[in-house]
């Protein structure tokens, strides 16, 4: 080290220049390859959507839209996986987002500094990281054969609930903290209880950052695969579940829940796993409008983060 | 002034009546109840999690011994003549894994070096959205790449690539998983404090090497947890193997042969319609139980050595 000091300063000017001309060199290399490396990532999502939007843009029209699957992949379409999809949304959303955000109100604002809590922290923290496959044994042996839900709409509903309420749970707790204390103080200054202050203020305040987080939520939900195929979902569907209206009293059922069913990703997967290439353009054009979906969700989250965050001045 | 106004006010002229301010506490207490009850099923969840895995695989393990599942080299649950050795689909997840990291250490890196001391503001605001778009894409369109799009790529390289191999699918997982490690690095890249880049720029330190020698090094926990993180992430991908991979058990470290994986392996058996409680039903259980310790494990130490990072400044 002693030595190294030495020599640098016994440098003659022109030992220096060329040591500092090395150096700028190799940050002007590095500049470029960090470039280059984030366009690498975006090569890859510009590739990925290309390559589908090339193989399955084509077979996109509405009679695909409204078709049942077929064994004749020209006349075979997507009504019974986006039905499907849209009604495990429906169970998932209102199975995760009242507990979710129940969950995070009572973590930011009831919660003491105790054992429970850091236990239920560490538990949020964990099950964010558990893999998703994991989540569909858990239904499997928990729903579906446990409490006998069997290979049901409100299985698979239940299954992506619980997937996505971490989610839920953690951007319910950033929107929330985001809200300043002078917010609570002024409402506590008025008499008003804390489930008050809450209810009237806090929550109010925080609903884009909460709306947002359940859109990222669920456009993982909707994308997800593996736990579904675990609670055995069925991959060729040519009917559809019961409608939730109907013309005699009570006009509202719930059948629709026990129905088995398909979803967009399953469908996709099922078309991908045919060798028939007529059948993988049909893959590739369900994964393009799942793609649209999910990048559809993104965008409206992102919009909304963007409205309320210019909307609020504190 | 203010005591006497005080002391001239009635009780209860601004307190609501004893009735409505006891139905009102009721009322408080009630929903602090809900609430808990719902922050806590966090804690059910983990315990149900770890009930039915425990459960079921306690079922396989009383038919098959534990050493033979330890130490067998075949995995052939679906034939005749069955052995459950674990091992080959630990090979096939540990070689995926290993694939993808490759792709996605350096990569995510270098791209969280350059976001978090070289990208100008504009190049992040537009360019980060974009990646952590490939976050959130569905991992069975990333299944679809790996098999019609990067196999057939990489065959035009390596003839002899079978069209169901490891290595596409590995590449894919890399990909996936490289903003992940990317965003991860770069927050704790941010929280080394301008002080220490300050002073290696007052030393004359040219930005590389102000990363390389001062921001790294002190952000270095932060990015072995990234690492962690990601390797846990790769561990646990499902369909892109599913997919691409194969899904024939396959006892090699080779990754241009296809193979199963832990959760190919499961993918697999659910696709088939078992019976619940047969053999087949359990093992993917005691599969799950596997994967389940592996992703524990490593987010466990990704989550310690976070909190490490964000300790020292």
């Amino acid at each position: 080290m002693a030595e190294e000091q030495a020599t640098s300063i016994r440098m003659t000017p022109a030992s220096l220049r060329r040591l500092i001309a090395r150096n700028q060199h190799a940050d002007k290399i590095f500049a470029v390859v960090g470039l280059l490396a984030m366009l690498a990532g975006v090569f890859a999502l510009a590739a990925l959507l290309t390559d589908l939007a090339l193989d399955g843009g084509t077979r996109i029209n509405w009679q695909f839209v409204t078709s049942f699957p077929s064994r004749h992949a020209e006349k075979a379409g997507i009504l019974s996986a986006w039905v499907g999809t849209s009604l495990v949304m429906l169970v998932t959303i209102a199975s995760a987002v009242p507990i979710g955000i129940a969950a995070g109100v009572y973590l930011e604002e009831y919660a003491r500094r105790n054992l429970i809590t850091d236990i239920i922290e560490i538990n949020v923290t964990n099950l964010a990281g558990v893999p998703s496959i994991v989540y569909g044994l858990l239904a499997l042996g928990l729903f579906v054969y446990g409490m006998g839900f069997g290979q049901s709409v409100l299985s698979a509903g239940l299954t992506l609930g619980l997937l996505i309420l971490p989610v839920v749970i953690v951007s319910t707790r950033e929107a929330i903290r985001a809200v300043p204390v002078a917010m609570r103080e002024a409402a506590y200054a008025l008499g008003a209880t804390r489930w008050q202050t809450v209810r009237d203020h806090v929550l109010p305040y925080s609903t884009g950052g909460i709306l947002t987080g359940v859109i990222l939520g669920l456009s993982r939900a909707i994308g997800e695969t593996a736990p579904l195929i675990t609670i055995g979902a069925l991959t060729f569907i040519s009917f559809l579940p019961p409608a939730p209206l109907t013309s005699a009293p009570p006009y509202v059922s719930f059948e629709w829940l026990h129905a088995p069913f398909t979803v967009m990703p399953i469908q996709m997967f099922n078309w991908l796993s045919r060798p028939q290439a007529a059948f993988q353009e049909n893959s590739a054009a369900a994964g393009l409008i799942l793609v649209l979906m999910t990048v559809g969700m993104n965008a409206v989250a992102i919009w909304l983060r963007y409205r309320f965050r210019k909307k609020i001045k504190w | 002034m203010n005591t006497s106004a005080k002391s001239n006010a009635k009780p209860g002229a601004i307190l609501p009546p004893p009735r409505v301010a006891r139905r009102r506490l009721v009322i408080e207490r009630l929903i602090e109840a809900a609430l808990l009850f719902s922050a806590l099923s966090a804690i059910f969840i983990t315990l149900a999690i770890v009930y039915v895995l425990i459960s079921e695989s306690a079922a396989f393990f009383s038919h098959v011994s534990l050493i033979d599942f330890v130490t067998d080299t075949q995995w052939t649950i679906m034939f005749e003549d069955k052995h459950y050795g674990i091992a080959p689909l630990l090979a096939g997840t540990l070689v995926t894994s290993a694939v993808g990291l490759l792709v996605a250490v350096p990569l995510g890196t270098v791209i969280a070096i350059y976001l978090s001391e070289f990208a100008p503001h504009r190049v992040r605001e537009f360019i980060k959205p974009l990646l952590e778009l490939l976050v959130g894409m569905p991992t069975v369109v990333f299944g679809y790449f790996a098999l019609l799009f990067v196999t057939p790529l990489l065959q035009h390289v390596l003839p002899n690539l079978p069209g169901f191999n490891m290595l596409g699918p590995g590449i894919v997982i890399g990909i996936m998983i490289t903003p992940y490690i990317s965003s991860l690095a770069e927050d704790a890249m941010r929280a080394v404090p301008m002080q220490l880049r300050e002073g290696a720029y007052a030393m004359g330190a040219t930005r590389f090497r102000t990363s390389i020698t001062v921001v790294a090094p002190a952000a270095l926990s932060g990015i072995i947890a990234a690492y962690v993180l990601g390797i846990s992430r790769a561990v646990g991908e499902t369909m892109v193997v599913a997919i691409a991979a194969g899904q024939q058990p396959n006892f090699t470290l080779n990754p241009m042969e296809p193979a199963a994986t832990i959760t190919s392996f499961i993918v697999q058996v659910a696709l088939g319609d078992l019976p619940h409680g047969s053999i087949e039903y359990q093992s993917i259980f005691a599969a799950g139980l596997v994967l389940m310790l592996m992703t524990l494990i490593l987010n466990v130490l990704g989550h310690l050595l976070r909190k490490r990072f964000r300790e020292v400044y």
